[in-house]
């Protein structure tokens, strides 16, 4: 809430500052954007293929635009899936049980296995609309941004300091207050910082969204996605240079209009302050709080939003809810009665529906080719790690080179791989290589660099006594890397090597298959699997390796990175 | 004096086990708190102090008995019952004003009318000119004075305080304490009774007209002292020294004498008790002035020890047999005065021997792991059988107790990677 300024403060000296000017340029950006962006929704899809995309670069910032325009909604979406899904599972320890394996799995699930399998659907909510389709593209993006957020959310509000909520409720909030003033403002510099990450991670998906092709389905939205499909199509090098480009000035301008001032606007919800660091600003931010006009435009809503937040019913006592030990026991059996049925419903669901197109071979080749791209995953972390952990550390111990790092990787971690999928297709074409082989890499092109940007984070943490510590004592060469630098950077670097990992076996779907105008190659695996099965319509195959996918996805989880994380956790999280 | 502000009747309240049991925190509290009373709540850490100003603000139900509030059960938070944290508990997003004023958009008052409000109490509490600051902005002192205005603003009937100074630095604490009684004694803050936790006796004794005293495990009332000193009181009169002594005798007649006579056993919570500060006190008992006695306020005040820091050391060398405790005073022993006389090695091996022979959980991890073939024993066999007896947190305390006296008698090893012990030392 704001302190209210009377009017007379300001005077009449200036009737409009020049924040004032820059804010309504800004706002009035904003709007053209959405009109330009959204003007098509509700043209029949026939209108479509009358006017297929084109290559003509005249067309990118309008393609940008809409492609801008899903990934926000995508990200509303996102934000209320967060919103209600985590908060669930963090206030009932009854959904909790459920909801929070559920979405491990989810995270898990490919999620181009979503797109292919969800489009139908899609399509059949708004028949013969170009609506439809485009529910099918931001829910695909959805899927990409929700879950990582949806988990940021549940951990912050299971470690809301007790005091904090004590005193909340010794005020007597009402839940809905103190949902607002407590529990996502906690939330909030965690929230924002995976919002960026899922931000940056949609783009992957964004060009396989936008082209949506299933057996004998096939729509094209308008968008930078599928004008790099086209560029492929056509072997225009021109055309993906531009689209690059493009991609560049949209990343740039969103992370200046909407996560700069969000990270600035978002400082002042650290719940540790340590001194000595230097708040971020946000010159969008400084705009708009200096701007009389936009606070006057904001006024009403600030009221109205003030307004849901006063208790309207008498406020009375709130009685505390104890379930004696008994019923606490009858209630974990019902809960659990309950999802074990609804956990066989849909193991019947789901198998019979596999069951029916499909032999027992077929299990058996999907889980052998499953093998081929978990060998391909494991060796590309491997030499992954092997190349960045080092270069992270050095960096990460010289804060000058970590400043001018850390963000051309965060960078290079939302540019889309696939848009690189060309040069790297004509350069085995051209050398005749084995893609079995060399289309491996760009598996973990775009997801590599997570690895590098944790592991700086790690190396930049370790305390300057530390360092002086080791200096003093003469502690050099293997013995400081396999002492100090590794053992500091082990926590941060498993982070990153999750996220590594999950992302490639994501990418494998595109990866394996790769191609640029005729030429197609194909590597043996369960992602070339996922894709050629998608490409023939084949809905029990595309299921079927989804499933096993998932499967080895939470099955490395389980028995590997948790363990491995949860070790690195206590043995070297210094503080 | 009309009514009783506040009135508890027969409260017991139960913490559920690791296993499927309950832990007594609370046993048998009757209390009374008459309009215009500070009451002080004063014990150890685990004497349940907390968890019952808790149940007085409503943020549990006991789980037997009564509290009752002007007349009425409290099943929730109350109103008019007010909060003041020992970590603050301030928002970290808000300014000082919005901190002020939260607790009186959650009743719903007229905008106007919470301004006003808010800026009385920022005013009285002395925090003019920081109403735009947010917390992290201020210092631990001006952080909690927030924390009072925040609590006052609603006016509550009672101000419920949980060690609200112990976060501070002694001169900024006494500061606030000073304040907050000359507010109090001026009739200038809207409210009608304070119940007080500390484990802080002088500061009972400075700030309260009834000081109950708790027991530990599980927590009940063993004595009630009224203090009857005019305000402002003085540290250093004798009226207010003997009071604090009565205190330390009544606390330490019950508590550590008493568990020496309850036999050890295995299953007794031992405290966590550093070797060093146990040979550190040892020899400051030994040396002059104290020549093997002290007088344990006078202890404490040289050492600036509060109870909770003094009692547990007290306690673990009355276990060991190296000191005794009695009538406030504490006494080494012939072993004690044997100890200092020895050189590092030897200490060490006279705390073994005091150690397999007195804690009976020490000798039956020896035992246990000269039994077995190989020496070794996981440590989750011994926290498991710790935990049938008492709460997982104290079992993990004790255990840790015991395997850091483990480490310094040299009676066995402990390797935290795999998590068992055993009687070799790394050669």
């Amino acid at each position: 809430m704001r302190v209210f300024v009377p009017i007379s403060v300001g005077g009449w000296a200036r009737l409009f500052s020049r924040w004032d000017v820059l804010a309504v340029l800004l706002i009035l950006g904003l709007l053209v954007f959405l009109g330009t962006a959204s003007r098509h929704l509700f043209q029949p899809l026939a209108e479509l293929q009358r006017s297929p995309p084109s290559l003509d670069p005249v067309n990118l910032p309008e393609y940008a635009a809409r492609t801008t325009l899903r990934m926000l909604v995508a990200m509303a979406l996102s934000l209320l899936f967060t919103f209600t899904y985590a908060t669930l599972a963090a206030k009932s320890r009854r959904a909790e049980r459920l909801l929070i394996p559920m979405l491990d799995i989810l995270q898990s699930v490919p999620i181009l296995g979503f797109i292919s399998v969800t489009v139908v659907f899609f399509m059949a909510l708004a028949p013969g609309k170009v609506l439809g389709a485009e529910f099918a593209a931001i829910f695909a993006i959805f899927t990409s941004q929700a879950w990582n957020m949806a988990f940021s959310f549940y951990q912050s509000l299971r470690t809301v300091p007790t005091e904090l909520i004590e005193a909340s409720r010794n005020f007597r909030l009402t839940p809905w207050m103190s949902f607002w003033r407590v529990d996502v403002p906690f939330a909030m510099p965690q929230l924002i910082w995976n919002m960026m990450m899922s931000m940056s991670g949609s783009w992957f998906f964004v060009v396989a969204s936008e082209a949506i092709s299933v057996g004998n389905t096939t729509v094209t939205l308008p968008g930078v996605g599928s004008y790099i499909a086209l560029a492929i199509q056509q072997q225009n090098l021109r055309a993906v240079g531009w689209a690059i480009g493009t991609m560049l000035v949209v990343i740039l301008i969103y992370d200046q209009v909407l996560f700069r001032p969000l990270v600035a606007w978002a400082d002042r919800f650290r719940f540790e302050q340590e001194p000595g660091i230097i708040a971020p600003r946000s010159w969008v931010l400084d705009i708009l709080r200096r701007s009389r006009i936009v606070d006057r435009m904001t006024r009403p809503f600030a009221a109205l939003w003030h307004y849901t937040m006063i208790p309207h019913r008498p406020n009375v006592e709130v009685a505390v809810k104890h379930a004696p030990q008994t019923r606490r026991g009858w209630i974990a059996f019902q809960s659990g009665l309950i999802v074990s049925v609804l956990a066989a419903l849909a193991l019947w669901q789901s198998a019979s529906f596999i069951l029916e197109g499909i032999k027992l071979a077929d299990v058996g080749t999907t889980l052998l080719l499953g093998l081929a791209t978990l060998a391909r995953v494991v060796v590309l972390i491997a030499l992954a790690s092997a190349i960045w952990v080092p270069v992270g550390v050095w960096v990460g111990t010289r804060p000058y080179a970590a400043l001018l790092v850390q963000p051309v990787a965060q960078f290079l971690a939302a540019f889309p791989a696939n848009v690189l999928f060309p040069i790297v297709v004509s350069l085995i074409v051209a050398w005749k290589l084995n893609p079995n082989i060399w289309l491996s890499p760009l598996m973990i092109l775009g997801t590599q660099w997570y690895i590098l940007f944790n592991v700086i984070a790690g190396a930049s943490a370790l305390p300057a006594e530390l360092r002086a510590a080791g200096a003093n004592f003469r502690i050099r060469g293997w013995l400081w890397w396999r002492r100090i630098a590794l053992p500091a950077v082990l926590p941060y670097y498993v982070t990153g090597a999750i996220t590594a990992s999950g992302g490639s076996w994501n990418a494998s779907i595109v990866a394996e298959v790769a191609s640029w105008g005729n030429e197609r190659l194909e590597a043996k695996g369960l992602g070339a699997y996922i894709a050629q099965q998608t490409d023939a319509g084949n809905f029990h195959h595309i299921v079927l390796g989804i499933a096993v996918m998932s499967l080895y996805v939470v099955i490395i989880n389980r028995v590997f990175w948790r363990p491995l994380y949860l070790y690195a956790e206590r043995k070297f999280r210094l503080g | 004096m009309s009514t009783a502000l506040l009135d508890i009747h027969g409260l017991r309240h139960t913490f559920p086990k690791a296993d499927g049991g309950d832990l007594l925190v609370l046993d048998g509290i009757e209390l009374e708190v008459a309009q215009g009373q500070i009451v002080g709540l004063l014990g150890r850490t685990g004497s349940g102090k907390s968890t019952l100003l808790r149940l007085i603000a409503g943020l549990a139900q006991p789980s037997d008995g009564t509290v009752t509030y002007l007349g009425q059960p409290v099943n929730g938070p109350a109103p008019g019952i007010a909060m003041v944290f020992q970590g603050f508990a301030l928002f970290p997003w808000l300014t000082v004003l919005e901190n002020v004023q939260l607790g009186l958009e959650a009743l719903g008052l007229p905008e106007p009318e919470i301004r006003k409000r808010a800026l009385a109490a920022i005013d009285l509490i002395g925090l003019d000119g920081y109403e735009s600051a947010y917390p992290r902005e201020l210092s631990g002192g001006m952080r909690q004075r927030v924390g009072f205005a925040r609590a006052l603003v609603v006016h509550p009937n009672i101000l419920l305080m949980d060690e609200p100074f112990s976060a501070l630095d002694v001169l900024t604490a006494e500061t606030l304490r000073t304040d907050f009684l000359e507010l109090w004694g001026d009739g200038k803050l809207p409210i009608k009774g304070v119940i007080l936790v500390t484990h802080n006796i002088e500061e009972a004794v400075l700030m309260c007209d009834r000081i109950l005293l708790f027991s530990n495990n599980p927590g009940r009332i063993i004595r009630e002292i009224a203090v009857d000193l005019r305000q402002p009181r003085n540290r250093l009169d004798p009226q207010f020294r003997d009071l604090v002594e009565k205190i330390y005798v009544a606390m330490t007649a019950r508590t550590p004498a008493a568990q020496t006579e309850r036999q050890i056993t295995i299953n007794t919570a031992l405290p966590r008790v550093s070797a060093n500060l146990f040979s550190g006190l040892i020899e400051t008992l030994a040396a002059a002035p104290y020549s093997g006695r002290a007088d344990l306020p006078v202890l404490a005040d040289e050492l600036h020890m509060e109870i909770d820091d003094l009692f547990p050391v007290a306690e673990a060398m009355q276990m060991f047999h190296f000191a005794e405790v009695e009538g406030g005073d504490i006494k080494l022993t012939d072993t004690g005065k044997q100890f200092v006389e020895l050189g590092t090695d030897d200490r060490k091996k006279l705390f073994q021997r005091q150690m397999l022979t007195y804690i009976p959980l020490a000798a039956h991890i020896r035992r246990v792991l000269q039994e077995r073939a190989n020496h070794v024993a996981p440590r989750s066999r011994f926290l498991d059988e710790l935990e049938d007896h008492m709460s997982t947190d104290d079992a993990e305390h004790t255990l840790r107790a015991v395997t850091a006296w483990g480490r310094f008698g040299e009676a066995f090893a402990y390797d935290d990677d795999s998590g068992m012990f055993s009687l070799e030392n790394p050669t």
